[in-house]
């Protein structure tokens, strides 16, 4: 594959999902750092608005700018600050987030600490479904459901308060 | 409490002792937290910042802890107590000029533990322990967390983890940063090469006041960068095994500068602290490299009249802020290098008098 801007081999690449249309991005080296997607000192972090900037770049901007429900923020104003502006935002641009977690992190899910209140909401709503499953004789589903209960109430012993 | 009070003391993180202080400086642990049903500060209103605010003095106040943390409120100290409490890395530069509104910090009398309130995020809790404390940092910072949380509903996503402004933060919301001290892979070049080295593995450099900052001194802060998709333990273990490698290339650097260069570095470290107590002028940047010169004699054992928490000390004082509440006035840049220079001439001749 060779780089979107000039004939050079292609080594960075970026997926981005906004309305469920996937957009991609693909750059030579040069064409990454000229652009700021790379920087040029020391530090391997990238630059997220260069990157966001960038995957909207790439392909014709969405005619709607989504916006959050509760914050008001749009898609577009969260492009250029690279900063959220509420935590509703992580759900109101779900299709987004997750591609733009995986470049970041290598992950799109948590597995660390838990809340001691979510642990317990947590454990609440698998007892429920531990129950629908017996009553429908998922005994594999149960099972499995059983040893995620167990290993919230593990965690709660860990971690006192 | 007047912070002035603050002056004489080193904080925890620069006592100088604890494990691998020969070349950790120091520990740090920061979690990112924020408040459910409230904007994140960059979006919030004046009256909300001032609810959060009011919310976390108060959680602070009540937290069942076996210290006290005391609350400043930033809007109303002077620029020159901003910048004091940012060089005892108490507070962000972003918390002290960056970020508007309002805004302050809880801290320790010990300045180990602080609590940002209102940065880029509701809260940054930090741990600071001197010398390389992974473990113990967690172990402090994971009581103060779960005292908070029984007092404050934090934003928690049961697939994001803990929700943060930046999504570069979210999941765990936890950046440790271990400070280290690396003379002598600086002196025989190999520095670069380990640093290409951390890229590749997702873990940042920076330099002494983080994102941004020069590397002064020869001090450099390693942190990682991801938060989502790993334990913390997880993340720990990790920056703590490629520490333990950078230990032991720094170490093998010495043994090699000591077997090869004994004499020459010997006159460089009696030349750095020459210079530091005879000159006249002098800025924070040569101050510190002179020190970092100073720091590696006194762990070579190539002098022994010096001890290390001196060196800290004088670190810590010579910087901008420091040295004007030692003066006890304002000085521009020209005046800041001559009152450091007599600063230093002055320390330095009551650490010669005492070891005679």
């Amino acid at each position: 594959m060779t780089c979107m801007f000039c004939e050079r081999p292609a080594t960075v690449h970026l997926t981005d999902l906004v309305d469920g249309k996937k957009r991609e991005a693909h750059l030579c080296d040069g064409c990454a750092r000229d652009r700021g997607l790379i920087p040029a000192g020391p530090g391997p972090q990238l630059d997220l608005t260069a990157l966001l900037g960038l995957l909207g770049a790439a392909r014709p901007a969405v005619s709607a700018d989504p916006a959050c429900p509760a914050c008001g923020l749009t898609y577009g104003a969260f492009k250029a600050a690279g900063r959220f502006g509420c935590p509703h935002d992580y759900d109101a641009f779900r299709a987004a987030l997750d591609p733009l977690l995986e470049r970041v992190h290598r992950a799109t899910a948590h597995a660390g600490k838990v809340p001691a209140a979510a642990r317990a909401a947590e454990a609440d709503s698998l007892r429920g479904r531990l129950r629908d499953a017996v009553a429908a004789e998922q005994y594999e589903e149960a099972a499995r459901l059983r040893d995620r209960i167990r290993a919230l109430e593990a965690q709660a012993e860990g971690t006192p308060g | 409490m007047n912070l002035d009070s603050l002056l004489p003391n080193l904080g925890e993180w620069l006592r100088g002792t604890g494990p691998e202080s020969d070349a950790v400086v120091s520990t740090r642990i920061r979690l990112a937290r924020n408040l459910a049903d409230y904007p994140f500060t960059g979006r919030g209103s004046n009256a909300q910042k001032a609810e959060t605010v009011a919310r976390a003095k108060e959680a602070v106040a009540k937290a069942d802890l076996p210290y006290r943390l005391d609350y400043h409120d930033v809007p109303g100290l002077p620029a020159l107590d901003r910048q004091f409490l940012v060089e005892r890395q108490l507070i962000s530069r972003e918390l002290a000029a960056v970020v508007e509104g309002p805004r302050g910090v809880a801290f320790d009398a010990q300045e180990s533990v602080s609590v940002m309130v209102n940065e880029e995020d509701h809260l940054r809790l930090q741990v600071l322990r001197s010398g390389f404390a992974l473990e113990e940092a967690w172990a402090d910072i994971d009581r103060l967390d779960d005292a908070l949380e029984a007092r404050l509903p934090y934003a928690f996503h049961p697939q994001f983890g803990y929700l943060t402004a930046c999504p570069t933060n979210v999941g765990t919301g936890l950046r440790a940063s271990v400070m280290l001290h690396l003379p002598a892979l600086g002196l025989t070049k190999q520095i670069d090469k380990v640093f290409r080295a951390l890229q590749k593995i997702n873990l940042a450099v920076r330099g002494l006041h983080g994102e941004g900052s020069r590397a002064f001194g020869d001090l450099y802060q390693i942190s990682n960068q991801v938060t989502l998709g790993k334990s913390e333990a997880k993340i720990l273990g990790e920056i703590r095994e490629v520490i333990l490698t950078i230990l032991q290339y720094e170490r093998q650097a010495r043994t090699v500068l000591l077997k090869e260069r004994r004499q020459a570095e010997q006159d460089r470290v009696a030349r750095a602290l020459g210079t530091l107590g005879s000159a006249t002028m002098i800025t924070a940047e040569e101050t510190m490299e002179l020190l970092s010169v100073v720091r590696l004699g006194i762990h070579l054992r190539l002098i022994d009249d010096v001890p290390a928490t001196a060196v800290n000390q004088l670190f810590i004082q010579t910087q901008a802020a420091h040295l004007q509440k030692l003066v006890g006035h304002p000085l521009d840049g020209e005046e800041r290098n001559a009152a450091r220079a007599k600063y230093l001439k002055t320390r330095l001749r009551e650490l010669g008098s005492s070891r005679q």
